[in-house]
């Protein structure tokens, strides 16, 4: 191995665990928001995660079946549809289930396992219980390769992208938006907010909605990754949650940090022993540090 | 009679009675060999379910990772029973006869030391109680002295379930993996697979729940049960009052976890193989389903609930597949948005009354608090 | 290795099955039952009538391994309809009860209780993963019931209850691994796999095979849980390792993202020798051709073999299932086996277990897709090993066949 050979399998080794981040970071955002600021848990996040993703899929289909020429550009607009339906979906959920738990937690969370079942079964209903791949454009396939022995995965980079783009809208949208205006004003405090004119109830119910829209995108962009099935959201779902409450639930910072250091952990352990090892190395030093700091790295400065 | 009567009446020993009379007598009559062992199974679930209404219906505990203790105390048993199906004799064709199959397919050649002291049954039955209350004891003091409660601790018990999940299955050579410990046969020379084997378990079982509701009951109606409902309502009060509320939280874990890990070991008995398939999230989430469904308040609901759902899906997931996860989810969102004690709580309120029998409201509930309250979410002090 | 010529074969029990067949005709047209009375076929108190005899299907329809066991359960109903439509077995048309195992091995367990204790199925086709075999085979031992199973595995069994219509290791594995080294030159190899008891056992007959009788080296060995994605840190293990060849046993859906690594971390087949034990055509509609082409597969069938009998199953199979349908080698051995069984109950003259086990060695196939096969008395089929190369169409086309049948061997002295 000469020293230009490791040095390109360092850098590989390390865009894996960048990958990784964007992957965790891109699973938990939309749950942060959600946990974080409506104190709502979403057990169905894996599932909005997976509406994404087959919408991808459906739209591959149709795309190729209707109109084969613009295969190479209907990923875009399928990620923005992905995350319209998902947003839809959550938008009817909030309105139907979780504004009547507000008051119960636990709760909500029991009813959104439910919600999760359900949505589950509708995909083995409706588009059948085979897992599926939509046909990726040719530019989202293989590697690039800046120097010889350097070979970059490009869904890595797109996926990285993608995550930074909307991790940045939604840092944006928080705080410089009327919405975000007004999600920080429930989060602090909510009677105040209602007594200001805010209308928390409509507040929440979009926050929810984009956090699920969110949840879309992610299960869209995984789909450059691996194949969908209708239990793809249950692979993601227990890692999205240790993420956001690893972080500290009431921060986004704490999100974005956490992720990070779930993501190298991981794979730098992953390189050096088996994969399950490290799997299981990650998640009991995680256990471990939330046992002994419970309320996650970034604890939220305002008693809830 | 009186004291008979009124004892019957604080312990709802009416409740009890009838839930036995229909296990050990109708089920028994009215089903074949095989649907009893089915029900024999259900029932292994309803220790956990039990446990679940000890801890989260009267401690306000949720717990999502229950299936970790059945799993502990399942494969408890099971290193047993298979060390036990592993003799020279049987296992000739090996590279190294007298291990496990999977130990051999796995290159081992030599027992592991942690499995050396399972070949002894009294180890072993001790070990089923022992290890889950001893790993529950170490999670809930580490949580429940730093006040770590609620949504907290239900995602770290999640977290738990994973790591044990991944654990069994990574260590394929140790613990059989994906794959679980198949082929249990006999229990020190006994075959537990023939048509009377399957009575004499399905009826220890049935004495075995029936004497978890009692003691369950006996702690409810003690001082501590009181205490626990307390501390579930209004924590503060109880812990400026002087009590420490940790250690009865801490109490009430292990003991859910003890009686998973004795359901546990009754389906590797009856079912005769024990997989990582019943240690993580879903299956832990599932059980809460049933304590759910049943009535989270009532021991004997909780029985009911399991039974209930598991026979819906044998039945109903055969005739209709579709429909039938169509309908536990509703059932599950109804459950929690509108029945939120559950069957219990539909029959207590609703078809109780109705019912003149002069018993009152003793079935399911018990009358310190019926209300689930409104939850106080118990977010760790900052 | 072993590999021993087929006998001189008769054409006795395929002379028979015209016979028998061309005989039906007549007789329906003379309007006699054509059936022995049912209590001289059946004494064990299975589920059969005098015109009817139940068997059973356990098969994963969801689920990860929904991709792979679809093929067979189609396959095998496509041979049950066949048989059916030639007037049955033993004048009894065959009745169908179908459980899906929802590639949880519990499940499987569970189900096989019901389909052997409960409806007394005469035969039941039925699973795909070792996993899934392991956990019913207790029962149908117990129980006393008979298994078709269709796929390839790693051997080291033999049980009476169960017949192997699939490849076992020392014929899929110790063929490919020989073709890498003599048309390969491949020396150093990567063996990658599932976790479960297929990938460990087939890669340590591999690991003995390479060190002991090819005098190659083992650079690396990985195992990923089922249904796992996350493999970018083992592609950089592998450009560390750079072997001369990636062996892999990868199952199920996990194929998916496996290729999909491979491709995106630069491995391709043009550059990188991959010879896999564990993707057919059916796995290939979800990994995609344009991620696989260039790599090897190892199997006994490929829908692209080129013979009388396979262009007729390949037009049949699509007929009933629509033009886009695959067939991968699970779904052919799979269609093996009602045949064999059909066959076997024909010589025993009964449907009880013990007889149509002992009817069974020495039956032949002649007109199997694959080509001609025979059962030996350790349940296992005689047939040709085939290696073939992914087209970026998504199809194969084989580079390699055995020049002999081989014989099957699950207990392969010097592996253990």
């Amino acid at each position: 191995m000469t020293l230009s050979e490791m040095m390109n399998i360092g850098l590989m080794q390390g865009f894996a665990g960048l990958s990784l981040f964007a992957v965790l970071l891109l699973m938990g955002l939309g749950l942060a928001i959600i946990f974080g600021q409506m104190g709502v848990i979403n057990m169905a996040h894996g599932e909005f995660m997976t509406i994404g993703a087959y919408t991808i899929y459906l739209s591959s289909v149709a795309v190729g079946k209707l109109a084969p020429n613009f295969m190479p550009y209907y990923f875009p607009f399928a990620i923005l549809l992905g995350f319209a339906i998902a947003f839809a979906a959550g938008w009817f959920v909030e309105w139907a289930l979780i504004r009547h738990l507000y008051k119960r937690p636990l709760d909500t969370l029991l009813a959104t396992w439910g919600v999760s079942l359900a949505i589950q079964q509708a995909f083995r209903t409706f588009i059948g219980p085979k897992e599926v791949s939509p046909t990726l454009p040719d530019w989202l396939l293989g590697s690039w390769a800046p120097s010889p022995g350097l070979d970059i995965p490009i869904n890595g980079l797109f996926v990285l992208g993608l995550t930074a783009v909307v991790t940045g809208a939604v840092l944006l949208a928080l705080s410089k938006s009327r919405w975000g205006l007004r999600v920080r004003a429930t989060v602090s405090n909510r009677v105040m907010a209602n007594a200001t004119g805010i209308d928390t109830k409509k507040t929440d119910r979009l926050t929810f909605a984009i956090g699920c829209g969110i949840a879309g995108i992610a299960g869209a962009a995984f789909t450059t990754i691996g194949s969908t099935g209708p239990t793809s959201g249950s692979l993601y779902i227990v890692d999205a949650f240790l993420v956001v409450t690893f972080g500290g639930a009431a921060s986004l910072l704490g999100t974005v940090v956490s992720a990070f250091g779930i993501a190298q952990t991981q794979s730098i352990s992953e390189f050096f022993m088996a994969g399950s090892m490290a799997k299981m190395l990650t998640l009991s030093l995680i256990v471990v540090i939330l046992m002994m700091r419970p309320q996650g790295l970034f604890a939220s400065k305002v008693r809830r | 009679m009186n004291a008979l009567t009124d004892m019957m009446k604080r312990y709802q020993l009416g409740s009890v009675l009838v839930l036995t009379i229909l296990l050990a007598v109708v089920m028994p009559l009215a089903l074949d060999i095989f649907r009893l062992n089915l029900v024999g199974k259900y029932l292994t679930y309803a220790f956990v379910a039990i446990g679940l209404v000890m801890l989260w219906g009267y401690g306000g505990v949720l717990s999502l990772g229950q299936g970790v203790f059945f799993g502990l105390g399942g494969y408890a048993m099971a290193m047993f029973l298979k060390l036990e199906a592993s003799d020279p004799e049987t296992t000739k064709i090996q590279s190294t006869p007298g291990i496990p199959d999977f130990m051999d397919w796995n290159q081992l050649t030599a027992l592991p030391a942690f499995w050396v002291p399972f070949k002894s049954l009294p180890f072993s039955l001790i070990a089923v109680v022992a290890v889950p209350m001893l790993l529950a004891f170490i999670i809930s003091y580490a949580m429940f002295k730093r006040r770590v409660g609620g949504v907290y601790f239900a995602i770290i018990t999640q977290a738990v379930a994973l790591i044990l999940t991944v654990l069994i299955i990574g260590q394929q050579g140790y613990t059989g993996g994906v794959n679980g410990m198949t082929d249990l046969k006999t229990m020190l020379g006994w075959d537990t697979r023939t048509d009377s084997a399957k009575y004499i378990l399905y009826y220890v079982c049935v004495a075995l729940l029936i004497g978890s509701i009692l003691l369950c009951t006996w702690i409810q109606k003690s001082k501590a049960g009181t205490l626990l409902l307390a501390m579930r309502d209004k924590e503060d009060r109880v812990r400026f009052s002087g009590y420490d509320v940790a250690n009865f939280r801490i109490f009430t874990f292990c003991l859910s976890a003890g009686l998973a890990g004795i359901g546990g070991a009754l389906f590797s008995l009856q079912v005769g193989f024990m997989s990582p398939s019943f240690v993580g999230i879903v299956p832990s989430i599932e059980m809460v389903i049933f304590a759910a469904v049943g009535g989270r308040m009532s021991l004997v609901g909780a029985v009911y609930g399991t039974l209930l759902i598991n026979f819906g899906k044998t039945y109903f997931s055969e005739t209709f597949p579709d429909a039938w996860l169509f309908l536990m989810a509703g059932l599950f969102i109804a459950v929690v948005l509108a029945f939120p004690d559950g069957l219990a709580g539909v029959w207590q309120r609703h078809v109780a009354p109705r019912l003149a029998f002069g018993r009152g409201s003793n079935k399911g509930s018990t009358k310190v608090s019926t209300e689930v309250p409104a939850e106080v979410s118990t977010s760790p002090v900052v | 290795m072993a590999i021993k010529r087929d006998p001189s074969n008769l054409d006795a029990s395929r002379r028979r099955l015209i016979q028998g067949a061309a005989a039906l005709p007549v007789i329906g047209a003379s309007g006699m039952a054509f059936g022995q009375p049912t209590a001289s076929v059946n004494t064990t108190k299975l589920a059969i009538t005098d015109t009817e005899v139940t068997v059973g299907q356990l098969h994963s329809s969801t689920g990860t391994m929904a991709i792979s066991e679809t093929g067979s359960i189609q396959a095998e109903q496509l041979a049950i309809d066949e048989i059916n439509a030639m007037g049955g077995i033993l004048g009894r048309k065959i009745k169908v009860i179908k459980e899906d195992g929802a590639s949880d091995w519990p499940t499987f367990a569970e189900k096989s209780k019901k389909l052997l204790i409960n409806d007394r199925c005469a035969a039941v086709f039925g699973c795909w993963t070792s996993a899934s075999r392991k956990a019913v085979l207790p029962v149908f031992e117990k129980e006393n019931g008979l298994l078709y199973y269709p796929t390839f595995y790693e051997g080291l069994e033999q049980s009476k209850n169960v017949f192997y219509t699939g490849q076992e290791a020392t014929q899929q594995i110790l063929y490919s691994l020989d073709w890498a080294q003599k048309e390969k030159k491949a020396k150093t190899f990567f063996l990658i796999g599932s976790d479960y008891i297929w990938p460990r056992t087939s890669m340590k007959i591999a690991r003995k095979h390479i060190e002991n009788f090819q005098k190659g080296k083992v650079v690396g060995e990985e195992y990923y849980p089922l249904g796992s994605t996350n493999f970018g840190s083992l592609m950089n293990k592998i450009k560390v390792q750079k072997p001369d060849c990636i062996f892999t046993a990868v199952v199920g859906g996990s194929n998916v993202a496996f290729y999909k690594a491979l491709k995106a971390a630069g491995i391709t087949g043009d550059k990188q020798l991959l010879v896999t034990l564990s993707v057919t055509e059916d796995e290939m509609t979800g990994v995609g051709g344009e991620n696989f082409q260039g790599f090897y597969s190892s199997m006994k069938y490929f829908q692209t073999l080129d013979n009388e009998n396979n262009k007729k199953f390949v037009a049949a199979f699509k007929a009933k299932y629509g033009k886009d349908a695959v067939i991968g080698d699970v779904t052919q051995a799979g269609y093996l086996g009602p045949w064999l069984w059909k066959a076997a109950v024909e010589r025993a003259k009964s449907f009880d277990v013990d007889k149509v086990v002992a009817a069974s060695p020495g039956i032949e196939l002649k007109n199997a897709p694959e080509g001609y096969v025979k059962l030996d008395e350790n349940h296992h089929l005689w047939s040709k090993s085939r290696i073939a190369i992914g087209m970026p169409d998504a199809t194969f086309k084989v580079v390699s066949e055995s020049p002999q049948l081989i014989k099957p061997d699950p207990f392969p002295k010097g592996y253990q």
